[in-house]
């Protein structure tokens, strides 16, 4: 019987900062273990629990895609004990990585239009179902992809880098905004995403999904936006946060009614969270 | 169904017996009050008692146990990777749990034995064990476990069910595992199935006119949950709470737990403590954020997962046996059976 709370140990073989503020990093890891990495197999929307050993576990979205092989990539914000340990440390140490666990969209999604609205540092996911998406093997599953996503300043956007290649391709819809800037050189939107969602976002329809991610304040104000351009709640998908220790739906502490947020979630269409206690 | 006699003179005769095959723990008096421990070699149960003062969940269930080991020494070659230990799960006998107690351990394992997860500590602890139950001739005026799924004389998850017949015991042997604990003690005085059922069942109709106190949940499953949720009674129930915890420590359906780290010098462990809905730590977000900041929030957790979504998630009665131990030690008088019927009768 494997033990469902032992993390599989993992080297840290690359860390990049991500953020002008250095709060964002995101950790390259590869399995010392290489049978472990095929245990691991994973879906862009869901997430592991890091492990250091004498500090403690993390839930983090796992912000690589399946398609990516040999390692898989966290995006940490510096927060607590377990992050701030993370963010001290160097390539060449030890951690633990769980799962994967929580939930994805994808059976949903095959086929579909795909709407990603995200802010913030919780694009983590989000790269991931893009990288996924554009992979040339999984692209033609897809019909439109739409990506609005917004950060305080441009240097507060992750994954930069990928964000500009991204914007010259013809096969997906880039919408990158920030809240402002006097950057002379910003070529992009500003506003904030509620805004720029509303400007381009492509209205509903039986063959769009919305994939939603971020901080609760623009989650908020986006979901009337959505409403108007006519995206059913049973269309919108959400991707909750809640604090968690076991990551499988045991140990009680992330539940919303009867939903574990780790293990039924931590993806929700609307549809399913308007029936749901608002405890989050 | 096997029925055995334990004459009374031949009780220690065959615990000494299973000694050497079981760890055995047993009902103990300490402090006025009884609580379950581990039997010494010649050491008897006490079963001069109504219900321990605490659940024996934590025969299973640790209050605190260990999960991992690691080093962080790093001229270790294994450093900073978690081991699993090796634990003790020879084979333990429960004796004179209580069948309201054998019960709460059906309603938990759902929660640690699922279909995607196996929880291997209390799987293994729970595999480990057999549940001598001894039935209740005399509840207490808080146990209203006859409402709750429940009885002095329930049999769910007990292996055999013991039953006080002044110099001797009746034994109803209830599973394989319980046939063995019976032969290994050396008990084989066989008793006529039909008139020690009968027995047992008129002992039973005495026990159960007994409990005076019952909670109505006929109601429940078709409630909605977040007419519940938004019911207007939380504020009224939650006001005298203090949150102190106390309920979910002593109750036995109460399975939350949290995981933490200690090191010593260049070693560590990885631990899971018991944990409690009842405080603000259990859900505080990273962000300083927390979805249940307020203790009303907290109170309408406990009752609202053990009364609804319990019903809701399995289909099949309360996240309760009705042991009554939460309304005996609640320092403000917070009554389950009270919320209960509020809950059972909300038409809000």
């Amino acid at each position: 019987m494997q033990n469902p709370y032992l993390p599989y140990p993992v080297r840290i073989d690359e860390i990049i900062t991500e953020t002008e503020d250095k709060n964002l990093k995101t950790f390259k890891l590869v399995f010392i273990n290489p049978e472990d990495e095929k245990k691991f197999s994973y879906m862009p929307g869901q997430f592991a629990e890091l492990s250091v050993a004498g500090k403690g576990e993390i839930p983090i979205g796992i912000a690589s895609s399946p398609t990516e092989k040999g390692f898989i990539k966290f995006t940490v914000n510096k927060v607590g004990l377990v992050t701030t340990c993370l963010h001290s440390m160097k390539p060449g140490d030890i951690i633990g990585v769980r799962g994967p666990l929580g939930c994805h969209p994808w059976d949903t999604l095959k086929g579909k239009s795909v709407v990603i609205i995200g802010g913030g540092f919780a694009f983590t996911t989000l790269r991931s179902s893009i990288v996924y998406m554009l992979d040339p093997l999984n692209r033609k599953n897809f019909k439109d992809i739409h990506v609005i996503y917004g950060a305080r300043s441009p240097g507060m956007l992750l994954y930069r880098n990928e964000l500009a290649a991204w914007e010259t391709r013809d096969d997906i819809k880039m919408h990158i905004t920030v809240d402002g800037t006097d950057d002379p050189e910003w070529k992009y939107n500003v506003g904030f995403v509620p805004t720029i969602t509303e400007q381009k976002a492509p209205s509903g329809d039986s063959d769009t999904f919305a994939l939603i991610c971020g901080p609760p304040i623009m989650i908020k104000f986006t979901q009337p936006v959505l409403d108007k351009l006519g995206h059913a709640h049973d269309h919108i998908i959400m991707s909750l946060e809640m604090r968690m220790k076991c990551g499988i739906g045991i140990c009680g502490r992330c539940n919303i009614g009867k939903e574990y947020v780790c293990k039924d979630g931590p993806l929700f269409t609307l549809a399913e969270l308007n029936n749901m206690p608002k405890e989050y | 169904m096997r029925f055995i006699t334990i004459d009374k003179n031949s009780w220690a005769n065959g615990l000494e017996n299973l000694y050497g095959n079981y760890r055995l723990f047993g009902p103990v008096k300490n402090n006025n009050q009884h609580f379950f421990k581990e039997l010494a070699k010649g050491e008897l149960p006490d079963f001069n008692y109504l219900n321990t003062r605490l659940s024996p969940k934590s025969l299973v269930f640790p209050q605190t146990e260990i999960m991992f080991e690691f080093s962080l020494d790093e001229n270790d070659e294994q450093h900073h990777i978690l081991k699993e230990i090796n634990k003790d799960y020879s084979p333990r006998a429960l004796i004179g749990i209580r069948p309201c107690d054998a019960a709460s351990f059906m309603l938990v394992k759902r929660n640690f034995d699922t279909p995607e997860y196996k929880d291997n500590y209390w799987l293994h602890a729970y595999e480990s064990t057999i549940f001598a139950g001894l039935a209740c001739d005399n509840p207490c005026n808080t146990c209203f476990c006859t409402s709750a799924g429940c009885g002095p004389f329930h049999e769910d998850g007990l292996d055999l069910l013991l039953v006080d017949e002044g110099d001797k015991f009746i034994v109803k042997i209830l599973t394989p595992k319980g046939d063995n604990f019976i032969n290994s003690a050396g008990w084989e005085t066989e008793a006529d199935p039909t008139a020690s059922e009968k027995i047992i069942a008129e002992m039973q109709i005495k026990a159960e006119e007994k409990i005076a106190s019952s909670v109505s949940t006929d109601k429940l499953k078709n409630k909605s949950t977040i007419k519940l949720y938004d019911g207007t009674f939380w504020d009224d129930i939650a006001f005298a709470c203090i949150n102190c915890g106390t309920c979910t420590y002593v109750c036995p359906t109460c399975w939350c737990f949290d995981i933490q780290d200690e090191v010593t010098r260049n070693s560590g462990i990885r631990i899971r403590n018991w944990d409690s809905c009842m405080y603000p730590l259990f859900t505080l977000h990273g962000t300083g954020y927390n979805p249940r900041n307020t203790k009303m929030q907290r109170v309408r957790q406990r009752f609202m997962h053990k009364l609804k979504y319990y019903v809701d998630k399995y289909g099949d009665g309360i996240q309760c046996v009705g042991c009554g131990r939460c309304i005996r030690l609640c320092p403000v008088n917070i009554d389950i059976r009270k919320v209960c019927d509020i809950m059972n009768n909300y038409e809000g």
